[in-house]
């Protein structure tokens, strides 16, 4: 392939996924493809997840990314144009088969979004609306001691727990965002999805949502889409490169951001485009 | 002199005006618009605003006042024993000799003294025409004279006409302020005279409505009982059955057509639920009268109930239908405001579409819902044909549905619909219950345009 | 029990396994009650439209079957002969004379005479009911047009009354009492008679387009109210039209944002919410008592209503500028033109479709309205043809409103049948509005 100029190549900081541990597939995607209306989004992607482990999407804007990352709780469905085609496995059933209900995978596979959107509720009732919902708790008790539990895992409890009646839009950026994180917590999904959930957020939130990322890795899997290549390097243990729907590259973030196989990827990760 | 021919006239002399204007500013530019400051026809709207807007004036003051002050003349031309009477009798001795002069038929005889005030008035009437459009042909050809004396190519017309037409910009939006003020003063001025008869706290408290007034103070059913608490239950009660058909259907269709409907379905219902609106409500005032009201009582006889054949029910359903709309339109506008974050954010928890619905949406947009009502309800209280139409006559304390109520709107109609001399207590108290009703949908309308304003400052 | 303790304790790991299970269970269980909810909600929101396009389609079919009679009349060919011993004894041709010639006994002759039978005072009277008051003035409108036709026997076509209309369209029928009808046995049977020779026709009803308003339900027509209504019309376009783009232009392109224009707006969207019987309370208190204008007359009527539709167009118009981007008002400051031609020459004649929609919808609710204008007197009994908008007159809504108050059943179908006159003009015009809206407004 010839010598590549890497000096301009992004610091992996990551904590690497450790050798041992034989990693088991969350989800096993083959052959996805997306339309919306006649345009097609996503070309042919082949993807793993892997359990208890940070997988970062990155790429250019408008390359598929957050569209992939949607298919995977199925929340394409709640766009009427659109189209999801191929094999989505979460833990060897297709989800979008007759066997996997929405509202049940939703519960599994959670989501935090760009834009924090907390609902113009108290923080407490922000948190207990899963729960009650599906019928994970009901009584007063089982649910506080899911509020709590939830927002310390979202390292928020500290700063909220003697307000938790105030609306929780009335937080700053990035606390609204840790309460969106509880939230989705709080349902005990196995699978976090994040559609770039920093970039809405100072730098200071940006390092403890990222702190609190690396925490959550314990007990769930995350996908994170983000438009930071310095951020995956920092959170994450695998890396999918996309570009124009196409998946270029994927593997280790160490790997990927230091020997890439593909000429597009460097491209990309040395700042020629994007 | 007819009013158009005189309006003919005048019009005449302004596009007159307007060509002179303009030919003139060509001759003093000798014969090129190059060296005028503005456009000839400036020029000549110039000259015709100067003729028009004086004439115009006259044409309007004179007219409206034209008859007040004749009368005001002949009024006081009648010999001294009738001015010294007694002020209804004058009203009826003005009626009589404004019906002889235009030849409808009087109330009593004619006695020499009514015949020759009717023909004052009509002489004074024929006079003060010809005076008028005499007057507006002098102005208006002064005017053009003066106006056309100004023009010289240095005149800067355009300026002068274009701040004349601002001018008439702010007097136009002027009206709608003087409506407000007219509809106030006017209900104020005549709810004092009916409070100079009747005390407020009969009026606001009283429980027996039985409007009768004498025309002589030995009349029979000389006693009349002003107390609106009867009519404000009867409103209130008719309203709230029309509520109860409105509120549910209305905000469930919203959510429907909001949350549900695929767009084609959205785009073929929305305008069918709007003709509910343009219906006029004369038409459901017959539709109550004629199939609903008929109906519920065969139904009341079928079930052994006793349901009157102006029910407030009837009435209340026929209302409920016509506000169908207004709940409806206004509820899809402030769910379709809440931000699409809010449903993803709902959905991604896992929720289904009616718990999102429920718990979320609705919590959020219900300020804005809750202004969609109160707006309804405004309109429901105003409303009056349905209720004239359907509705009772007579005054009943109830809260039973099935019983016939009537209604401050109705109310007012029957009081002033009719040979009614105005001064009676019977006739101002129609303007006292109008003062109400206003003072009432006004402060409805406020606080639910505030509720609503502050839910969409929320969201935007 | 100690042993059982000691096996129960879990690795962290585990716990969170267990948790997460114990979660995905409930979530399952729920999910049958949770969708048997959905689709009872959304069958509750499928359930309220229904009900109310059902409550439209009860409506119009209730106002559409009871007003179709109403376009039919029943009418009776008879042979009239012009007597002229009856209508002008002494040949004089003198006007007064046709006018006030017994004309009725004409008419009632040659009904008579079909029979013969007939003697009794009673029961002649009871025959010569079924032909129309209108008959004898039909005649009397000829022969005063046409004295040649004096001594002739001409082929009439002459209304029949009201009530044996309604028993040729079976609407009386001798299944009720007699004693609770109007047409009794003897009469229908006359009736039948007729209808047997060949002498009862149903026709469409021209008179309920070419009459006015009048006390007997087979010679009324909506000919006056139609015309009150134009006039009426007219009045309030001349005045609202004008002055409302004036004060929308105004207060959207001129005016400084200040308190001022803040409260002249709030009070703008407060009259249009304003019901519509104060502003009759308003006309009356004003212009009828204060001013003097004639009671009843379409010109007061339409200075009510043009302020009542006022708040309308100027929101309408206001919004309609508000769509014209700020970029044409720049280019054309640009190129040196002033503030007012800016509005004139460029943004006014964009904005003109959204104003001009705006209008005709300020209108069709215009021409519903009935309550104002109960208030200022037009709702007596005009007889005349307005001529101007000075003459007192009626409008169709009040119209409606006075058949619908009459007793009369004959009265019935023609209210219904004046409702749909009405209902298809108010169609047209907001199908004008939207085909308007369609055509000619641009979206930016």
């Amino acid at each position: 392939m010839g010598e590549i100029d890497m000096s301009n190549s992004v610091q992996v900081t990551a904590p690497v996924a450790s050798a041992d541990a034989a990693r088991e597939t969350k989800f096993h995607t083959r052959g996805v493809q997306v339309f919306y209306g006649e345009k097609q989004a996503l070309f042919d992607v082949d993807l793993d997840i892997y359990e208890n482990e940070v997988t970062a999407l990155i790429g250019p804007s408008g390359c598929g990314k957050s569209t992939y990352l949607r298919t995977l709780n199925r929340m394409n469905d709640t766009i009427d144009i659109c189209r999801v085609k191929g094999k989505i496995e979460l833990d060897g059933t297709d989800i979008y088969s007759d066997k996997i209900d929405v509202v049940h995978l939703r519960a599994r596979v959670g989501m935090v979004f760009q834009k924090p959107n907390p609902f113009p509720k108290s923080i407490y009732e922000n948190i207990a609306y899963g729960p009650r919902i599906h019928g994970i708790a009901t009584s007063k008790e089982d649910i506080d001691q899911i509020v709590e539990e939830s927002l310390t895992k979202a390292s928020l409890w500290e700063e909220v727990k003697d307000r938790l009646e105030e609306p929780g839009t009335g937080l700053s950026g990035g606390q609204q965002q840790r309460l969106c994180i509880a939230r989705a917590i709080a349902v005990q999904p196995e699978v976090i999805l994040m559609d770039e959930p920093c970039s809405a957020l100072d730098p200071i939130a940006t390092a403890r949502i990222e702190e609190l990322i690396d925490e959550l890795r314990d007990n769930f899997t995350i996908v994170i889409v983000t438009h930071s290549m310095q951020q995956a390097a920092r959170v994450s243990q695998r890396t999918a490169f996309f570009h124009l729907g196409d998946l270029v590259e994927v593997g280790e973030t160490g790997k990927i951001f230091t020997t890439p196989r593909d000429q597009r990827t460097q491209d990309y990760i040395t700042g020629r485009f994007g | 002199m007819s009013f158009t021919f005189v309006l003919g006239a005048l019009i005449t002399l302004t596009v007159a005006g307007f060509y002179l204007g303009r030919s003139r500013s060509l001759a003093s530019a000798g014969g090129s618009a190059v060296r005028l400051h503005s456009r000839p026809h400036y020029y000549g709207y110039f000259v015709a605003l100067w003729c028009g807007i004086p004439t115009l004036l006259i044409l309007g003051v004179w007219t409206m006042f034209q008859t007040p002050i004749v009368e005001m003349i002949v009024q006081s031309n009648l010999p001294e024993r009738m001015l010294e009477g007694d002020p209804a009798q004058m009203s009826l001795v003005m009626n009589d000799i404004r019906n002889f002069a235009s030849g409808n038929i009087t109330s009593g005889e004619i006695t020499p003294a009514v015949q020759a005030a009717a023909d004052q008035y009509t002489s004074l009437l024929q006079v003060s025409g010809l005076a008028k459009f005499v007057l507006i042909l002098v102005v208006g050809i002064a005017a053009i004279a003066y106006a056309r004396g100004k023009i010289d190519p240095a005149l800067r017309a355009r300026n002068q006409v274009e701040k004349t037409m601002m001018a008439i910009l702010i007097v136009c939006s002027v009206i709608a302020i003087l409506t407000t003020i007219g509809i106030v003063m006017s209900l104020v001025f005549e709810s004092y005279r009916f409070f100079e008869k009747v005390s407020p706290v009969e009026f606001l408290f009283g429980l027996e409505w039985s409007p009768q007034t004498a025309l002589r103070s030995d009349q029979v059913g000389a006693s009349g009982a002003f107390g609106a608490i009867p009519l404000f239950v009867g409103t209130l009660l008719i309203s709230f059955v029309a509520m109860c058909v409105a509120g549910p259907i209305g905000l469930l269709s919203a959510i429907y057509m909001a949350e549900y409907a695929p767009l084609k379905v959205r785009g073929a219902v929305k305008p069918l639920l709007e003709v509910l609106a343009g219906i006029p409500t004369v038409v459901y005032g017959f539709f109550a009268a004629l199939t609903v009201a008929p109906f519920l009582r065969d139904q009341g006889t079928f079930l052994g109930l006793d349901i009157s054949s102006e029910s407030a029910l009837a009435a209340g359903l026929v209302m409920g239908i016509m506000i169908i709309p207004f709940v409806s339109s206004l509820s899809d506008d402030v769910i379709n405001a809440v931000p699409q974050s809010l449903r993803e954010g709902s959905y991604g928890l896992g929720a289904t579409k009616s718990e999102t619905i429920k718990r979320v949406i609705l919590p959020a947009a219900l300020p804005g819902i809750v202004g969609s009502f109160m707006l309804a309800i405004s309109r429901a209280i105003g409303e009056t044909m349905i209720v004239v139409m359907a509705a009772g006559l007579g005054a009943n304390l109830t809260a039973n549905p099935l019983e016939a109520v009537t209604t401050v709107t109705v109310q007012i109609v029957t009081l002033l619909v009719g040979d009614q001399e105005f001064d009676s207590a019977k006739t101002l108290a129609a303007f006292a219950l109008g003062l109400v009703l206003f003072c009432v949908t006004l402060c409805l309308n406020i606080i639910a345009m505030a509720v609503v304003n502050k839910y969409r400052e929320q969201y935007d | 029990m100690t042993d059982a303790v000691m096996t129960d304790v879990q690795t962290p790991d585990q716990m969170r396994r267990d948790r997460a299970a114990h979660a995905s269970d409930a979530v399952r269980r729920s999910l049958k009650k949770r969708y048997a909810a959905e689709a009872r909600f959304r069958a509750y929101g499928i359930g309220a439209v229904g009900l109310a396009l059902a409550c439209i389609v009860i409506l119009f079919s209730t106002i559409i079957s009871s007003g179709l009679p109403a376009f039919t009349q029943s009418a009776i060919t008879l042979n009239v002969e012009l007597k002229q011993d009856v209508i002008d004894p002494e040949g004089t041709r003198d006007k007064s004379t046709l006018i006030n010639a017994n004309y009725r006994k004409l008419v009632f002759d040659t009904l008579l005479a079909e029979f013969p039978d007939v003697t009794s005072r009673r029961d002649k009277r009871a025959l010569t009911a079924i032909l129309s008051s209108g008959a004898a003035y039909q005649i009397q409108q000829m022969v005063t047009a046409d004295p040649s036709l004096i001594g002739q026997t001409l082929e009439l076509s002459l209304p029949v009354a009201a009530d044996f209309d309604l028993y040729n369209k079976g609407v009386i029928t001798k299944e009720t009492d007699e004693s609770d009808r109007r047409v009794s046995n003897q009469q229908m049977a006359w009736f039948d008679t007729l209808k047997e020779r060949g002498i009862i026709e149903s026709e469409f009803n021209t008179t309920f387009f070419t009459n006015a308003d009048s006390r007997e339900p087979e010679l009324a027509g909506i000919l006056g109210a139609a015309m009150g209504s134009l006039f009426t019309m007219l009045v309030t376009l001349a005045l609202s039209f004008p002055i409302g783009v004036c004060a929308a232009v105004y207060l959207e392109e001129f005016a400084p944002k200040n308190r001022l224009t803040q409260i002249i707006e709030v009070n703008i969207n407060n009259l249009a919410a304003v019901p519509s019987i104060v502003f009759g309370l308003l006309g009356l208190a004003v212009f009828i008592n204060f001013f003097g204008l004639p009671r009843s007359a379409p010109l007061v009527g339409g200075m009510v209503l043009a302020l009542m539709t006022l708040p309308t167009i100027i929101i309408a118009s206001r919004a309609a500028l508000k769509a014209v981007p700020p970029s044409i008002r720049e280019a054309a400051l640009g190129l040196g033109a002033s503030r007012m031609q800016v509005v004139t020459h460029h943004v006014l004649p964009l904005a003109m479709p959204g104003i001009l929609t705006g209008t005709i919808i300020g209108m069709a609710q215009a021409l519903g309205e009935t309550a104002p204008l109960l208030m200022i007197g037009m709702v007596a009994f005009i007889v005349d043809i307005p001529g101007s908008i000075t003459d007192p007159a009626t409008v169709l809504p009040v119209q409606v409103y006075l058949w619908a108050d009459s007793p009369e059943r004959a009265f019935v179908a023609r209210t219904s049948a004046a409702i749909m006159v009405l209902l298809t003009f108010l169609i047209f015009m907001n199908a004008l509005a939207v085909l308007l809206r369609k055509k000619f407004e641009r979206r930016w």
